[in-house]
């Protein structure tokens, strides 16, 4: 019983661990080319779950939600970096900051406007619902497993598109040095423009998803921003590799830990108080171990220092 | 510098003014307004000395904001209900006389921006903005999945915490404590500011391996205005639970460190009064604005980016360079 829940718990951990990858290299990628910190990601979390909501109502295909999830993200996203974000880059972090936090502010009461205070629900296809049962024992929903499927693909596909394409030489190439790739004819606001693009239309496709489990919301990017930007300080700043890592490390402790501190401590104390401390710990655990890797390696586990 | 101080002069003709005008056109709605701007705007003038000062851009000062209103919403949860605060190893029992609960108020936010500091202050730059964000966001989740306190419906605390001889549930009597406490911290970042500590923690804003090359641990200096800082803005956080005489986790969100900053910005940051300027003009576009939509935050948001892109140096700033030109 107890494996069987903790195999179940592990892969919820991985799962909500892929759509925090799917955050965080955006995040990181951004950071990386561009040395932008951008609160607003979130944003294009919560974007991405609303044009999925939307064309999902009119069309009632979940795939084509997808596909505009992805389009409606970057499609906000193209704009909104032409419009304010491309005057960012050459200031310093506070502004970046504050003007992002202001597009928070933005984005969240337009889409308020535009949609209303009630949560939008989005519906999961029947091909995905339902269980299936892996080695026998452990049934497990084929949506979620359908969701760590899809977040392991695309790291597949970052992966490639930075390591073997043309696009992937010129985002290394403006990591290193933005000045001598503009030396040399690359169009570099043509580039960053396509970069906060891709980091955009992945923080929608994971809002889509998460979505389709939880509800669409205004205001749902926000919690995940922050645990993306925890998954950042511990995986290194600018590492696609330390985001992955990081994710998935963060999603199964803080999963892990919710469910089993309370049970752990109960060996200790009382039940009551045990649930009540276990779950209140629980919660602070991925920001205990950010502390104690930010402790042992100041410049996360694949930063460079 | 001369014209911002001729600025300052109004600036405290304003908060005599205002709340005058409250007690002779009996408004008191009036003067809980400007006692909520007193309060928000002392939160400002503590992330100030870090923020504008030092450089340390902290987007976690909700955690001593929210740090000094739940300690204030806890002593005198327990004063009500007559609990004990712990029993062991000595027994504590909870306060309302706000000269108890101010020092220890001012010792736990000291001691909580103490921890986060010396962890925060070991990056630098990007990961320490994400840093103090995520500790804040860490207390904010522990206040809301401890139940004791309320968790996710906060704590009410029903009357204000007693001064002597003062009725606080008066608006004009809480006004004048909050008041107090104001020119107290501005008083305390004057004379920080132009203290030799003053001189070597601005320098640092500008280039800290200089700072460091002439022999000063910048590690330190750093930590004591960031202590310092998250002080001032704890004991802000105390007077603003007595002014709501309510305390939730609203006041540990991430939204809360972002406004605290967007005083600090519309202000102008650096500037002894600005924080004070930020958060009455945050109020007043709250007021005004909020009467007339609901999302008044679309708003605020426009101007913002606005200010950022093209008024750097906040509302101070742009009087100032208006009144240079003139003359």
């Amino acid at each position: 019983m107890t494996l069987i829940l903790f195999f179940e718990q592990l892969l919820n951990g991985i799962q909500f661990g892929t759509m925090l990858f799917l955050m965080s290299a955006g995040l990181t990628l951004i950071f990386g080319v561009m040395g932008l910190i951008n609160l607003a990601h979130g944003s294009f979390y919560m974007i991405g779950a609303f044009s999925a909501a939307l064309i999902a109502a009119l069309t009632e295909s979940f795939w084509l939600a997808l596909l505009a999830s992805l389009a409606g993200a970057a499609i906000a996203g193209v704009l909104i970096e032409i419009i304010i974000i491309r005057r960012l880059y050459r200031r310093d972090h506070l502004d970046q900051v504050l003007a992002t936090f202001a597009l928070i502010l933005l984005l969240s009461e337009g889409v308020r406007w535009c949609f209303g205070a009630f949560p939008l629900h989005l519906n999961i296809p029947n091909v995905l619902n339902g269980t299936v049962s892996i080695f026998d024992n452990i049934i497990y929903s084929k949506y979620r497993l359908f969701i760590i499927f899809m977040g392991f693909l695309i790291a597949l596909g970052l992966y490639i598109l930075i390591t073997k394409t043309r696009l992937g030489i010129r985002i290394r190439a403006g990591q290193n040095d933005r000045q001598i790739i503009s030396a040399l004819g690359v169009d570099i606001s043509k580039l960053y423009t396509i970069v906060f693009a891709i980091g955009a239309s992945l923080a929608g496709l994971a809002g889509a998803m998460i979505g389709a489990i939880q509800s669409v919301e205004v205001g749902m990017g926000e919690p995940i921003l922050i645990l993306a930007f925890v998954v950042i300080v511990i995986g290194g700043i600018g590492s696609i590799k330390g985001a992955l890592v990081g994710s998935i490390l963060v999603g199964v402790t803080d999963t892990i830990g919710r469910i089993f501190l309370p049970e752990l401590l109960k060996v200790f104390m009382e039940t009551s108080n045990a649930t009540s401390v276990g779950s209140s710990i629980g919660s602070m655990l991925i920001y205990i171990l950010m502390a104690l890797i930010l402790i042992i390696k100041p410049s996360g586990l694949f930063g460079k220092s | 510098m001369i014209i911002e101080k001729f600025f300052n002069k109004w600036i405290m003709f304003f908060l005599i003014l205002i709340p005058t005008c409250g007690v002779i056109f009996d408004e008191p709605y009036f003067i809980t307004l400007a006692t909520k701007v007193v309060i928000l705007g002392i939160a400002g003038i503590g992330l100030n000395l870090a923020l504008g000062y030092c450089g340390l851009i902290s987007l976690g000062h909700a955690a001593f904001f929210g740090i000094g209103g739940y300690i204030t919403g806890i002593l005198s949860f327990h004063a009500l209900n007559d609990e004990v605060l712990f029993s062991w190893p000595v027994v504590v029992s909870g306060s309302s006389e706000m000269l108890i609960i101010w020092p220890i108020a001012i010792l736990v936010s000291a001691l909580f921006s103490f921890i986060i500091g010396l962890l925060s202050l070991r990056t630098s730059g990007v990961y320490f903005i994400m840093i103090t964000l995520a500790f804040a966001q860490m207390l904010y989740f522990f206040s809301i999945s401890w139940p004791n306190y309320g968790g996710e419906d906060g704590l009410s605390i029903y009357i204000r915490n007693s001064f002597p001889m003062l009725n606080t549930m008066d608006p004009l009597s809480f006004y004048i404590i909050s008041l107090f406490w104001l020119l107290f911290s501005i008083f305390i970042s004057l004379k920080l500011i132009n203290s030799p500590f003053g001189m070597s923690f601005q320098a640092i804003k500008q280039n800290e391996e200089r700072v460091k090359s002439v022999g000063i641990e910048t590690f330190k200096v750093k930590l004591l205005v960031f202590v310092i800082s998250g002080t001032i803005t704890g004991l802000a956080g105390s007077l603003y639970t007595d002014l709501n005489r309510f305390v939730s986790p609203t006041v540990l969100d991430w939204h809360t460190s972002g406004e605290i900053m967007v005083f600090v910005i519309l202000g102008g940051m650096a500037r002894l009064y600005g924080p004070l300027v930020g958060a009455a003009f945050f109020i007043a576009l709250e007021q005004t604005l909020g009467s007339y939509t609901e999302n008044w935050q679309f708003w605020l948001g426009l101007i913002l980016i606005l200010v950022i892109l093209y008024a750097r140096s906040g509302i101070l700033g742009l009087f100032d360079k208006k009144l240079k030109h003139e003359k």
